[in-house]
């Protein structure tokens, strides 16, 4: 049989999602040299964890939807096994627990859990009439409670944070009531206090850091107060490629990884991060419109909330180096250092170019 | 109909999907403009503190050169090593390591640090070796860096170290000609702005704001090779006589230079341990004693000058001893009927107490105050003494016939070597002086020609055989001087076994061009008249620096030969 569909439809790829994908890892490896101090050792590695991630991206996007959905019960089990598995057996990285080594590579299971919960709570709420009824977001809750639980004990309360946000995304476009949500809200708010007596000293210093940074300057608000000096610094144009100050004498903390944003606006100025914001917005309207368009409502709720996730990722990243949120350990996606996160940032894009490339195939 | 709905909720959710989509972008760029914008001046000003720092340039300090133009001390550069102790404390683990190359116990470091810990500057190690610096550099602990500063070298040691003095840490002058004449040597420290990174380390200068100004280099009178051989014939001499300390003044008469002060003890300026006040003193300068017999000829001087006394007039000094008051001046025994010159040759304290007792008291006073005694020597030395001698209105009779001899006043041996520059520098008083002087310092007359020749004749006798300081002679040359012997001053009374031995003297005396004032205190041993341990010290120094001078010899016959002569007639034929 011969098949005359374009080589991106065959492979499932979605072009123009891609081509955002790939500007923006480029923008990230240019700014990766500078942040890095011009190891091009660093700039390898991070290509091969790119190369892999991709690959990832390609297979996953084979996988038509329906098989994704069939797996995502089986996913979630095995992430909250090894999140499980973490807490008995992980190893201790930074203060906490969150590595996994598996002998040939350590990985966190956290990341992977990123995708398996806004996949079973698709799913669970795909089987069933939408909008959902109260026992079934109860339910969807559970689903989305058990692992942000774990991931906080270990502690990550960012990544839990995140977790709860990418499933309680799903919530909200699969159409729960305005209501619901007001109570939600008020509810949390009023556990507020508990929270605060749960969290960890050093997560409750980088509170009171973020509703005040200069009380400790030298200490915990030093990386806010550094990461806004960069970004004031780099004015409308920026101090040009491989000449940010703050961050090429070593006053910027993190300059790789959670805080490459203000390397890049130190150097590109205000007119870089416009651009750069422009080509995230790009890649999340693109994204929501592969999702909306599907037409199964797991393919649309998964897709969705994935790329809303991907969405609260830049916007949380951003908002902590600015100074508008508080300091969490979230990487800037597609620009930060790192392995683990690019590889589920990039199963994420293999789901949706899967939801929207396969989505003919059911109709015709 | 529960399908449109549906779906018009889905049309509505979506749609606040992306309005909030587009909110929450439009906060982001918001907050970024505000940051570039808004606050950017701000914001720029305060990453420019972070790493734009204004530091001091240290300027180089002059040399210090002998005479001939040899360093005695250099400014080399060095590096300190120190730390921000707030960024070092975050780095906890490494304190180990950088202890170990600080050649520290990690207790010291952390001694060290604590208390500290609000400060941001703090020296963990001043002026390190470039081995060190460069370990402590590959160790790349954030907080620990290197600042370049300069260390002062002093080539010769404690052979130099009275005279030249020291700095502190800080490369200010602290003792000696370094502290006397620090403002010439030292520099005007520039500025510069440099980039400095997070760890306090240079990146890069920026600009220079001010050039430092080198400091000028100092001339000193002293010559390093007399300063080597008096400091060796002195250690020598205060050894062999186990004395507790020892001076050697040498003078050029002609210009009032120090070629050469020495001091025993001594100390190694380059080693900070062994700056010990003890060490450091510079005794020629700083102490005082009692000259005693080397007093002797300005008691003659005093005479002659006022007329009343005539270079041959005899004097009785039976039985060896005088009665002042309940008093009694000694002699070591009767010389008899003598004349002055014999006075001076035999050191006859009942002698030198005659003329005292004839003279008006203010004679004696003028005279001692002319060749400066009581006064400072205007050798600009730092706690220099001035010595003391007291107004001739409280004298009493016993006082004027001590003084006569050398007690109840007291002097530095730069004093004593002052005053002897009278005597040999034709009756002319000069300051003594440290610096290189390049032209011939006329000075002030103080005695007559007549009274300076004279008197130089008698101090001549004192080195023919039968004086009191043979012992003083150097081959070659003729040579004048004085011996001293004189009993220190302990709690208030003489002790009776406590001795200072001192010589000064000049040469040649033909044409005096050197005045050596030797001092050796407290000899130990059996020997410890001037003539026994002061004269040979005398002898050694001055027989060295005549050579090392390229001084004509004067002395054909040798002193020796001279024996048969007596003392007398060769005054009498010189006057005539």
């Amino acid at each position: 049989m011969q098949d005359d569909r374009p080589l991106a439809q065959r492979l499932h790829l979605d072009l123009s999602l891609l081509f955002g994908i790939l500007v923006l890892a480029g923008v990230g490896f240019v700014v990766l040299y500078s942040a890095g101090g011009q190891d091009t050792d660093l700039l390898i590695r991070q290509g091969v964890r790119l190369l892999t991630a991709l690959a990832v991206m390609f297979v996953v996007a084979m996988v038509p939807p329906r098989h994704l959905a069939y797996w995502a019960p089986w996913l979630y089990a095995a992430g909250l096994g090894l999140l499980f598995a973490v807490l008995f057996f992980g190893d201790v990285g930074k203060g906490a627990q969150r590595w996994l080594d598996l002998g040939i590579l350590r990985f966190q299971p956290s990341e992977m859990v990123k995708i398996t919960v806004p996949a079973m709570v698709a799913w669970y709420l795909a089987e069933r009439s939408l909008p959902p009824r109260f026992g079934d977001i109860v339910v969807a809750g559970l689903i989305i409670l058990v692992p942000t639980i774990l991931i906080a004990r270990q502690p990550d309360l960012g990544t839990a944070l995140l977790v709860a946000v990418s499933g309680a995304l799903v919530l909200l476009l699969a159409g729960i009531s305005w209501r619901f949500v007001g109570m939600v809200s008020l509810l949390l708010a009023a556990f507020a206090p508990i929270l605060w007596y749960l969290m960890h000293d050093y997560q409750q210093q980088r509170v009171l850091t973020f509703l005040n940074p200069e009380s400790d300057p030298l200490g915990a608000g030093y990386h806010i107060i550094q990461s806004k000096i960069a970004i004031g610094s780099g004015g409308l144009y920026g101090k040009g490629w491989l000449n940010g100050t703050q961050s090429h004498l070593d006053f910027l903390p993190e300059r790789s990884t959670d805080f490459v944003f203000a390397v890049y606006s130190e150097e590109f100025g205000l007119l870089g991060v416009l651009i750069l914001l422009g080509l995230y917005l790009f890649v999340i309207t693109r994204g929501l419109f592969m999702a909306f368009g599907a037409q199964e409502t797991f393919g649309r709720l998964l897709g969705g909330g994935l790329t809303l996730t991907f969405f609260v990722y830049v916007f949380v990243n951003i908002g902590m180096v600015t100074g508008l949120l508080p300091v969490v350990g979230v990487p800037l996606p597609l620009l930060s250092y790192g392995g683990t996160s690019l590889v589920s940032l990039m199963a994420a894009f293999g789901i949706l170019m899967s939801v929207h490339t396969h989505r003919r195939l059911l109709s015709g | 109909m529960t399908a449109r709905r549906a779906s018009k909720s889905h049309g509505f959710r979506r749609d606040l999907v992306m309005s909030a989509l587009l909110g929450a972008a439009g906060l982001l760029i918001w907050r970024a403009a505000e940051l570039t914008l808004a606050h950017k001046d701000f914001l720029q000003d305060q990453g420019d503190a972070r790493y734009l720092r204004v530091i001091s340039a240290p300027a180089h300090r002059g040399m210090i050169l002998d005479r001939n133009g040899e360093p005695l001390a250099i400014s080399t550069p060095l590096d300190s090593v120190w730390a921000n102790p707030a960024e070092l404390a975050a780095n906890r683990q490494r304190w180990p390591a950088l202890a170990k190359v600080l050649g520290l116990t990690s207790r010291d470091l952390a001694r060290l640090l604590a208390g500290r810990m609000q400060r941001e500057f703090v020296y963990l190690k001043r002026h390190v070796s470039p081995a060190l610096a460069k370990a402590v550099q590959a160790l790349e602990i954030p907080g620990v860096a290197l600042q370049r500063e300069y260390g002062r070298y002093y080539p010769t040691g404690e052979v130099t170290a009275h005279v030249v003095g020291l700095t502190n840490v800080d490369d200010a002058g602290q003792e000696g000609m370094e502290l006397a004449f620090d403002d010439w040597l030292r520099g005007t420290p520039g500025a510069k702005r440099v980039i400095r990174d997070r760890f306090g380390r240079t990146v890069e200068d920026v600009e220079s704001i001010r050039q430092s100004q080198p400091g000028r280099a100092l001339h000193l009178s002293v010559d390093r090779r007399i300063q080597y051989l008096a400091y060796r014939e002195l250690k020598a001499a205060v050894r062999r006589h186990r004395a507790r300390s020892g001076s050697v003044v040498v003078l050029d008469v002609q210009s009032g230079e120090v070629l050469a002060l020495v001091n025993r003890p001594s100390y190694n300026p380059n080693n900070r341990a062994d700056r010990v006040s003890d060490r450091v003193r510079n005794r020629a300068a700083t102490d005082v004693f009692e000259p005693g017999s080397t007093v002797k000829p300005f008691t003659v001087a005093a005479g002659l000058q006022s007329g009343s006394l005539s270079a041959d007039a005899i004097v009785d000094t039976t039985p060896g001893l005088l009665r002042v008051g309940k008093h009694t001046v000694r002699d070591i025994r009767d010389y008899g009927v003598i004349n002055v010159a014999t006075i001076i040759q035999k050191s006859s304290n009942v002698g030198a107490s005659r003329i005292a007792l004839d003279l008006p008291r203010e004679a004696l006073w003028q005279t001692f105050a002319d060749v400066g005694f009581g006064a400072v020597t205007g050798s600009e030395f730092p706690g220099e003494a001035a010595g003391s001698l007291s107004d001739f209105t409280a004298w009493g009779r016993i006082h004027r016939a001590t003084l006569a001899y050398g007690y109840g006043l007291s002097v530095t041996s730069l004093q004593l070597a002052r005053a002897y520059g009278v005597i040999a520098g034709d009756g002319r008083l000069r300051p003594i002086t440290f610096l290189r002087q390049d032209q011939p310092v006329a000075g002030e007359r103080v005695l007559s020609s007549a009274t300076a020749k004279r008197v130089k004749a008698m101090l001549e006798t004192v080195l023919v055989d039968g004086g009191t300081g043979v012992r003083g002679r150097v081959a070659g040359y003729r040579v004048a001087g004085k011996t001293g012997t004189v009993k220190k001053s302990v709690d208030g009374r003489y002790a009776d076994d406590r001795y200072l031995a001192v010589f000064a003297g000049m040469a040649p005396v033909s044409d005096p061009r050197l005045v050596v004032v030797t001092v050796v205190d407290e000899p130990g041993g059996k020997e410890y008249y001037g003539g026994q341990v002061a004269a040979p010290l005398f002898a050694e120094v001055m027989t060295g620096a005549l050579r090392m001078l390229g001084v004509s010899p004067d002395d054909f016959g040798g002193m020796g030969h001279r024996v048969a002569l007596s003392a007398n007639q060769r005054v009498a034929s010189r006057d005539l």
